[in-house]
């Protein structure tokens, strides 16, 4: 009965998001007059309603795991601990699917409930394409991916989910994400209504502004988790692969990285009108490029296509329909939108254009080395594109840009000579310069690490810059933001570079009683035991550690073996110090009765995460500072308008 | 630097960014067309060995019999074998990832070696029991079906 519930609440919320597309279109065409009109605020708000009860019904069934669903019986099991019976309901395809049509549902609800500052007209547009993307995904669901599918003959009990994602990280990870992609979706709209209607304007970027400024937070917060986790529970102890699935996350930040920037501009400076509306196309394109390249089987297995035609069929047609409609009414609005405020090459927006082209050579370059393996495929020709390719060809167009990054800020708007900010730039200059030497005597460094590092350091100095001869308590929110995500960027560019100068590893089979060393560390193998946990079995090692004959730390890695579906997982046990992480994994025991253990001496390698962290805090800063002064702005437009009632009165 | 005039401005701006992008395109392009020697098969490898020292990765199933493990104990060497009867002896030092086994499939991460012996950094071995790595999917069906997965970092 839930479950039938479940889908008819979806249907019901697609029928809504065909009438808000569609009494959203008529409005602008008859100019808010449309007699239907009324109906695009109610439809939006109660789409999102029933959308979230669809999906708590899901969420519901795999709470009892109710076995006569296909998707619960395939992905749960009811051993399962029940946290990851919930994580469970979106750890698969459809699940994902339901959660990511949820959230877009939601925001618009909230856009319909909130938003006051766009033109009447531009807002019904901006609802009307909402109603367009949410129904294609509400298609792509009730016709191709039915999460709430019964099945004839229930099993007696389900498949169990993949024990790699009954991990913590993995229960908050997805969902992070995904509200990050929505957040895109949401400037797409914005983007495609101030196109139908034709009015971009600063109040349009400031409109989007936080929507973006939101999905970027989030954005950044799923990547450095999502990165975390790929470290502490592959057991392999490295923090980004250039994995397909990573990229996929990782080009939409790139795209809201760049329109966060430009909308900026647009918002402050009226300037980038049409660059802006074109990188709010790009982003959602990618988020959804990204989503599709993980969510239609393409990418793990070709023959995904072919398995289930309609599914990759589906899921080209909606790409094609929403991209290519987005860039076809770009490419016939774009000229017809005003010149936006002039300014010259050197200055604040000179410097964030150039930090835009980069960013979008960068997405250029993940894009495709990402799609190549997917191109050659069609010619018979298997490819695998790894780090070889995306390290080097990725810093030719990093490195200018954090170059420009550090000394941007600096600049005034509109128009400066480079020459006014000499000083900063030697600063920089020179910091850079002595680290590159200092590093290159002191150890032997490759040379991305070692670019990475000196590059770093200047930036964390140079990002500071902004903050001089202010009285910090009065700078506002937003500066802070800019200046603490900039800080952040160079915190983890540094963590990333020592991570890969500096690592030590050490291999070694020991016997009980015996000791290894890594680094500064010693640690000895106190013990092997078997242990056992609700849904698992394991070997437990039983280490310690101690950092240059200091006290000793008790590590206890283990090796799990999973019973549903069988399966081994590797966890990693670790020590954290100020200046680095010990990393032990514990292996297999050889013939002869010694333990593999695997150790790594990863000196600042938190740096990375913190940095990721740093980054979301300075965007969340940004967030709350530009609220607050559109509160205060419409508190002061509210006070003159009554004073002007009142004047008006007393006439 | 004075300002320019808006139409000159805009042309700037977009010749830029079309320098940059189109720079990023033919550079990735270029880039790219050396990474077609980035995967081996072992018949691949026999027949057109990549340079010593070049980081290449070789993928195939882990011959029946070959696993042996070093006095040292972390040293495992075994034979990765393809189609055609092709057979490339593997090195590596290290633990072995999860359902690494003999006849199982296998992506190893390395340099091939001046005796010929592949000495692999890193072992990728399959987490998820219905994925077949694209590289791989021409071998037979049975084999297939328990192939090696990539290092998919997923949400799956």
């Amino acid at each position: 009965m839930i479950a039938e519930l479940g889908l008819a609440a979806l249907w019901l919320a697609a029928a809504l998001a065909a009438l808000q597309m569609i009494a959203g279109f008529m409005a602008v065409r008859d100019d808010g007059k449309g007699e239907l009109a009324g109906l695009i605020r109610p439809a939006a708000i109660m789409q999102g309603v029933l959308v979230t009860l669809s999906f708590a019904m899901l969420v519901w069934l795999f709470a009892i795991t109710d076995l006569s669903v296909k998707l619960v019986a395939s992905n749960s099991h009811s051993m399962k601990p029940l946290i990851f019976k919930l994580s469970g309901s979106f750890g698969n395809h459809e699940g994902s699917m339901l959660l990511w049509v949820m959230v877009m549902g939601l925001a618009g609800a909230l856009i319909a409930l909130v938003e006051r500052r766009l033109p009447e007209r531009t807002m019904n547009a901006t609802l009307a394409a909402q109603g367009v993307v949410a129904l294609g995904f509400y298609a792509f669901l009730l016709l191709s991916s039915n999460p709430f599918e019964r099945m004839p003959n229930p099993p007696a009990e389900g498949m169990g989910l993949n024990p790699l994602l009954q991990d913590i990280g993995l229960v908050f990870h997805p969902p992070t994400l995904y509200l990050g992609y929505v957040g895109l979706s949401v400037a797409f709209s914005f983007a495609v209504g101030a196109l139908l209607t034709r009015q971009v304007t600063p109040d349009f970027a400031r409109a989007m502004r936080p929507w973006v400024l939101g999905a970027w937070v989030l954005l950044t917060i799923g990547i450095t988790a999502g990165s975390y986790w790929a470290y502490y529970e592959l057991g392999w102890g490295g923090w980004w692969f250039w994995d397909p699935v990573e990229n996929a996350s990782l080009m939409p930040w790139l795209a809201a990285t760049a329109l966060l920037h430009s909308a900026s501009v647009l918002a402050s400076r009226d300037a980038l009108r049409t660059w802006t509306i074109m990188l709010g196309v790009v982003a959602f394109s990618m988020s959804m490029v990204g989503t599709f390249l993980v969510r239609s089987g393409i990418l793990t297995s070709v023959h995904a296509f072919a398995v289930d035609p309609e599914r990759g069929t589906f899921i080209l047609v909606l790409l094609g329909i929403f991209i290519g409609g987005a860039l076809l009414l770009f490419a016939m609005r774009a000229n017809t939108i005003n010149e936006g405020q002039r300014f010259a090459l050197a200055s604040r927006e000179g410097a964030l254009v150039f930090n835009n082209v980069m960013l979008s050579a960068i997405l250029a370059i993940v894009l495709l080395g990402t799609l190549y393996p997917l191109l050659t495929e069609a010619f018979d020709v298997r490819v695998s594109v790894g780090p070889p390719y995306f390290n080097p060809v990725g810093a030719i167009f990093t490195i200018p840009m954090l170059a420009v990054m550090a000394v941007g800020p600096l600049l005034r708007w509109r128009q400066d000579r480079v020459d006014r900010i000499g000083k900063e730039i030697a600063l920089f200059a020179a910091l850079v310069l002595a680290a590159l030497i200092l590093f290159s005597l002191l150890a032997e460094i490759a040379l991305l690490p070692l670019l990475g590092l000196a590059l770093g350091l200047g930036l964390a100095v140079a990002s500071l810059l902004p903050l001089r001869g202010r009285k910090l308590s009065r700078t506002p929110l937003a500066t802070w933001g800019m200046v603490v995500a900039h800080f952040g960027i160079a915190v983890a560019l540094i963590g990333m570079a020592s991570e890969s100068a500096f690592t030590e590893e050490r291999l070694a089979a020991v016997e009980e009683g015996g000791s290894a060393t890594v680094g500064p560390w010693t640690v000895v193998l106190q013990g092997v035991e078997p242990v056992a946990g609700p849904n698992w079995t394991a070997i437990e090692g039983r280490l310690s550690a101690s950092y240059n004959g200091g006290e000793a730390k008790v590590l206890a890695p283990q090796a799990r073996n999973f019973w549903a579906p069988p399966q081994q997982t590797t966890e990693s046990a670790l020590v954290t110090r100020w200046n680095g992480q010990l990393y032990a994994v514990v292996g297999d025991r050889a013939a002869d009765g010694r333990w593999q253990l695997r150790l790594w001496w990863k000196p600042f390698v938190t740096l990375i995460w913190y940095g990721g962290l740093l980054v979301a805090l300075g965007g969340v800063l940004a967030l709350i500072g530009r609220l607050l002064s559109d509160l205060r702005h419409r508190r002061l437009a509210a006070r003159i308008a009554e004073r002007r009632a009142d004047r008006e009165a007393v006439a | 630097m004075s300002a320019l005039k808006p139409k000159h401005q805009r042309l700037v701006l977009v010749v830029l960014a079309l320098v940059a992008l189109v720079g990023a395109g033919l550079l990735a392009a270029y880039a790219l067309r050396s990474q077609a020697s980035y995967f081996y098969l072992p018949e691949q490898m026999l027949a057109d060995p990549p340079e010593v020292g070049q980081a290449v990765r070789l993928g195939g199933m882990v011959e029946e019999g070959s696993l042996q493990t070093a006095d040292d104990g972390i040293t495992l060497t075994f034979a990765v074998t393809g189609n055609e009867g092709s057979r490339v002896p593997v090195r590596f030092s290290g633990i072995a990832p999860d359902l690494f086994v003999e006849g199982s499939g296998v992506v190893a991460e390395g340099r091939l070696g001046a005796d010929g012996t592949f000495v692999a950094d890193n072992l990728l071995a399959k987490h998820d029991e219905n994925y077949v790595p694209r590289e791989l999917q021409e071998m037979e069906q049975h084999q297939a079906a328990k192939m090696a997965e990539e290092t998919t970092v997923g949400l799956e």
